[in-house]
């Protein structure tokens, strides 16, 4: 391990570094607000490692040539010094991630202050174990090795199962339960999967399966081979867990509602975000090959997610378990563009992607031909377009889902924490005594239905648009008709607030007695909303610069099969 | 003459105005003076749009373009772009007239003031948008965007129940619009630069073909066809305007009958016979079927309605059912198709926009004096109230096709041009018109006329300013219905050039050249 390869993990340990620094001076010091600020402001250390790998991807020790911005020089940089070469990636795409995952983490720390400082304990264990989770994920999104796969899950989910069960009372604790119960049952599963991928290649590294995958397999059999077929249908399962897709959701709901509101915040938007980065990565990298077996799976599970979310949903009156329903629905919606890969030759429309890109070398068009890594094998015969347009909109799609996710949860959490309670019924009259609140909520469910002029509206239509590239025009159907379903639920709720009369947890707010129920709302909480507010709207009408990101960011994944 | 930067005012001062109330404005009368005047503003910008449209041999066909790349080539080809063409200009100019009559007929709203011009006035910018945009993305944006206003006036000042009427207004529309969402994508998939432009796909050259399209060209076409026939409404995805009619404040009425089912007529002319001339021409047999059904089924129903709200609910209904009898006359021999059939079905938008429009604000002025618009309980109204019950009077007779007003021009053209093409059909949507003469002559004998009651004694008619909404229309439906050629000259501009392109394609198909698909 050279100097070079810390510089490269630098981010994720700064993260796990932070952690550790924020439960000492939690013992050290008796000022609360103190723990809180360096949480918050700690966040910099990663976030300026992430931007320096950016634009100075060969460190402050080789003269640096290229950059990662302008997808010039090296696009990737993979560890391969050190004793487990090629365990880590990074690359544009794990930026991104990263980059999502410290902004939705600092966001949720600036709104979620307040929250904390209320907690009736362990408040610097709440930041340390908040960010050893996020140090995690951002492990999760370079890791391109099933051993630093699997560590970084754990590491990713087991701080968040205890921050689940962190409040004393028996909802809190049933939602740690469920989700350490239902976690494990899956990581056993993505274990089991990795095993027999294992077993069949005898590579751990993705770039090995890739290369094993393409040898001779047989044709009557999906993916070439039923240890391959059993190892992607079970690691599918365990990965959904972290998806909260079908047929691994059923933690949703119960973890939704009993757990701390930021926290279920952050696991909404940062921990299914990293999850789909490793399906992507996993997918478009180690598993390319058998792209038209694993992309008829999904889109099946896209289906059947999207639908059994919506209806759930519907019959909710709970309105942190709808949201829970609700990014079940999701997770639908976001596996159409993982199932939207590639098409073969022969379509139309499709030629249309190659004349778009006025620059053969321009990433964000990077209409990359892939040659089949064996000639004559019918699964991967002829050669194929690869587009970045279904990853790049999943991408996208993950940046307005938690811009509008998180808007919803702060201003949850600002209601809760005047009313005291979640349930829908109760949100009568928020409108005339937290307007902007009401707003905010509004804005975000309306968001969440994908109506126009929102980031979700542009992410569905760039999902939609990958879809029907990709023959799957039955399934941007099923999820336009999906979007139809949600609209009832989300519109439900904008009703209550804006028009049922004042129930009596809201006219309870400010009448003295209990403590939490003033009628002021945190500054800090109010920050967060209006940042993620604003980026809510702006990404459905400023989106090029995300757009171009995200497919620049996914123009580096199936690099490791072109050569 | 051309202006730029006219027609994007023209869209948004609405929504600027609604921008003031929400940040500036306080006072219900300060909010409501301020919202009457952009709501003028606005009529006269739309007229003068109306006016600078060149409707000369060898103008353009879209003038007054504004037009900015909105999102770079490379990823979704979108562009703001806004225009009209002849089909358009008179549309942008009926939202300006019943914009402003709508913000008229709210002046007796009481309850929260603020926020019901604010929904209005926005709901004014995304209907006008609509009839400008020229990118289907932008199109569907604005067309999205008139849902939650919509859905907020009829839940929150609507009476019955409000609710459920309006959702289910909003899950009929959403509904709709999630089958154009997949068209339009699969529309942008399709074209060779990814684009989203509107102009293209109505040129013959760059028009979409059956061998490039990412679907089937007749799978596309039915997508759109879901979408605006729940808009327009035709039969059987009416269900949700009775209710919507019924419930809505007499303002969201107006709207909601004189403009916003015009989107639905305005898509199916632009989109569905403008983009589509192989389709249309094929399907045209089921598309005038839809037509005469909902002419006869919206008829039957509407002699049966005691209320007067839903009684016109109903009748437009079977109005907009010849909407879709006049695009049914593309069905004609190979080659043989004239204009006049989808003329009737543009002038018929305009005509319904504006009968129906005066007819939700006289029943609005007469529900709003005595109480109930339960037609037993009425009677005996003229007397009281002249003014209102005159304009209530000239509205029916143009609403039953009395010539010499507009409705009878736009029912006429729409009768010639399907009778080429389809007469038996045609035969039997003549006989709407016969049960409309009798509904509607009903209607107005039992409300306003017959003998005079006691507890109407002190019914007060029609303020100056409430006489204003009805002078306007009435004005408009008489110049029409005296002098067509002032719309209809118009509309040919845009008729006529779609006309051709169906006339090449069926001639196409017929001589076995090529197929239409």
């Amino acid at each position: 391990m050279t100097l070079y390869d810390i510089y490269l993990i630098a981010p994720q340990l700064s993260m796990a570094a932070l952690a550790v620094l924020v439960v000492l001076a939690d013992l050290v010091t008796p000022r609360k607000g103190l723990v809180s600020a360096l949480a918050l402001a700690g966040l910099v250390a990663p976030l300026a490692f992430i931007v320096l790998h950016i634009y100075m991807p060969n460190g402050l020790l080789v003269a640096g040539t290229g950059n990662l911005a302008e997808g010039s020089g090296s696009d990737s940089m993979t560890l391969l010094t050190g004793f487990l070469p090629g365990s880590l990636a990074v690359d544009r795409f794990s930026a991104f991630m990263n980059l999502l995952v410290v902004a939705s983490l600092g966001l949720v720390f600036l709104s979620s202050i307040d929250y904390v400082m209320k907690l009736p304990r362990l408040r610097g264990e709440f930041y340390g174990l908040m960010l050893l989770s996020a140090s995690g994920m951002m492990l999760l999104a370079s890791a391109t090795e099933l051993i630093t796969i699997y560590v970084a899950l754990e590491l990713t989910t087991l701080p968040l199962v205890a921050i689940a069960a962190f409040l004393p009372n028996a909802r809190s604790s049933e939602a740690g339960m469920k989700f350490l119960v239902i976690g494990a049952i899956s990581s056993a599963l993505t274990l089991y999967g990795m095993a027999l991928l294992y077993g069949f290649s005898g590579s751990t590294t993705l770039e090995g399966i890739a290369l094993a995958l393409g040898g001779p397999l047989r044709d009557d059999v999906p993916f070439g081979s039923y240890a391959v077929l059993v190892g992607i249908a079970v690691l599918t399962v365990g990965i959904a867990f972290k998806l909260s897709a079908i047929p691994s959701q059923m933690w949703v709901p119960d973890v939704y509602e009993g757990a701390p509101i930021p926290m279920v915040a952050f696991l909404s938007v940062a921990s299914k975000a990293v999850a789909f980065a490793l399906l992507l990565r996993f997918l478009y990298s180690g598993l390319l090959p058998y792209y038209g077996d694993w992309g008829a799976l999904l889109a099946i599970l896209a289906a059947i997610t999207m639908t059994a979310g919506n209806l759930a949903a519907l019959a909710q009156s709970n309105i942190r378990r709808l949201l829970g329903y609700s990014t079940i629905a999701h997770a639908g919606y976001l596996l159409v563009g993982v199932a939207a890969v590639a098409q073969l030759g022969g379509f139309g429309g499709w030629a249309s992607v190659d004349s778009l890109s006025p620059s053969a070398n321009a990433p964000s068009a990077a209409a990359l031909m892939l040659h089949s890594v064996q000639e004559g094998d019918s699964s991967i015969g002829g050669s194929f377009t690869f587009t970045t347009f279904g990853p790049s909109s999943v991408l996208f799609y993950l940046v307005a889902y938690a811009a509008a996710n998180l808007t919803a949860f702060f201003a949850i959490l600002a209601v809760h924490s005047r009313i005291g309670s979640d349930l829908i019924e109760d949100y009568g009259g928020v409108f005339r005594r937290f307007p902007f609140l009401a707003i905010a909520l509004a804005v975000a469910l309306v968001a969440l239905i994908g109506v126009p002029p929102t980031g979700i509206f542009v992410g569905k239509i760039y999902l939609l648009l990958a879809a029907v590239k990709s023959e799957l025009a039955w399934l941007a159907l099923v999820g336009a008709i999906n979007s139809v379903i949600s609209a009832y639920y989300y519109v439900r709720i904008i009703r209550v607030m804006f028009m049922a009369p004042e129930s009596e947890a809201v006219a309870a707010v400010g009448m003295g007695g209990i403590q939490s129920r003033t009628a002021r709302v945190s500054p800090f909480t109010l920050v967060a909303l209006g940042l993620t507010l604003a980026a809510t709207v702006l990404l459905g009408i400023l989106f090029g610069p995300v757009v171009q990101a995200a497919e620049g960011a996914v123009s580096a994944l199936p690099g490791i099969l072109i050569q | 003459m051309s202006v730029p930067g006219l027609l994007t005012l023209t869209v948004f001062l609405p929504a600027l105005g609604a921008l003031a109330i929400l940040i500036l404005l306080r006072g219900d009368r300060v909010v409501r003076c301020f919202a009457l005047l952009v709501g003028l503003a606005d009529l006269l910008l739309s007229v003068a749009v109306f006016l600078s449209f060149d409707r000369g041999e060898g103008a353009a066909r879209f003038q007054l373009i504004d037009r900015i790349t909105w999102i770079s080539a490379e990823t979704l080809n979108a562009s703001y772009f806004l225009g009209v063409d002849g089909l358009s200009a008179p549309m942008v100019l009926l939202t300006g007239l019943l914009g402003f009559c709508a913000i008229i007929a709210s002046w007796s709203i009481r309850e929260r003031v603020r926020e019901y011009f604010i929904w209005l006035l926005l709901l004014q910018t995304a209907v006008m948008g609509v009839f400008t945009s020229l990118d289907f993305l932008l199109f569907f944006l604005f067309w999205e965007l008139e849902l939650l206003p919509m859905y907020m006036l009829i839940a929150n000042w609507g009476t019955g129940r409000k609710t459920y009427s309006a959702m289910k207004f909003l899950i009929f529309t959403i509904l709709g619009s999630a089958f154009m969402l997949v068209a339009i994508v699969a529309v942008a998939v399709s074209q060779a630069t990814g684009s989203f432009d509107m102009t293209l796909l109505l040129e013959p050259a760059t028009m979409l073909d059956g061998a490039s399209a990412a679907l089937p060209l007749s799978l596309l076409f039915w997508l759109f066809f879901a979408a605006f026939a729940v808009k327009l409404p035709a039969w059987p995805v009416h269900t949700w305007l009775p209710d919507a009619h019924t419930d809505a404040p007499t303002a969201a009425s107006v709207m909601l009958a004189g403009v916003m089912l015009k989107m639905g007529g305005y898509g199916l002319l632009r989109v569905n016979v403008g983009m589509f001339p192989g389709e249309v021409t094929a399907f045209a047999w089921l598309l005038i079927l839809l037509g005469v059904i909902s002419v006869l089924y919206g008829a039957v129903v509407t002699i049966r309605q005691t209320d007067l709200k839903r009684l016109i609910a109903y009748s437009s209904v079977s109005h907009m059912g010849l909407v879709l009898v006049g695009i049914g006359s593309v069905g004609a021999a190979a080659g043989q198709v004239t204009g006049a059939g989808l003329n009737g079905a543009a002038m018929q938008l305009f005509t319904h926009g504006t009968i129906t429009g005066l007819l939700f604000v006289g029943v609005g002025l007469i529900y709003e004096k005595a109480h109930t618009r339960y037609i037993p309980d009425l009677g005996g109204l003229a007397a009281r109230m002249p003014v209102a019950a005159a304009a209530l009077a000239i509205a029916g007779f143009a609403s039953l096709g009395l010539p010499g007003l507009s409705g009878f021009v736009s029912e006429i053209l729409v009768f010639f041009g399907a009778f080429r093409a389809f007469p038996v059909m045609t035969i039997l949507s003549v006989l709407g018109i016969i049960l409309a003469a009798g509904y509607i002559l009903w209607m107005l004998e039992r409300s306003l006329f017959g003998p005079q009651r006691e507890r109407f004694a002190d019914l007060t008619d029609a303020s100056p300013l409430e006489a204003v909404p009805l002078a306007l229309l009435v004005a408009s439906i008489v110049v029409v219905g005296i002098y067509p050629a002032f719309l209809t000259e118009v509309f040919d501009t845009a008729i006529s050039p779609m006309v051709d392109v169906i006339n090449s394609t069926s001639a196409l198909t017929s001589a076995g050249t090529a197929g239409a698909r």
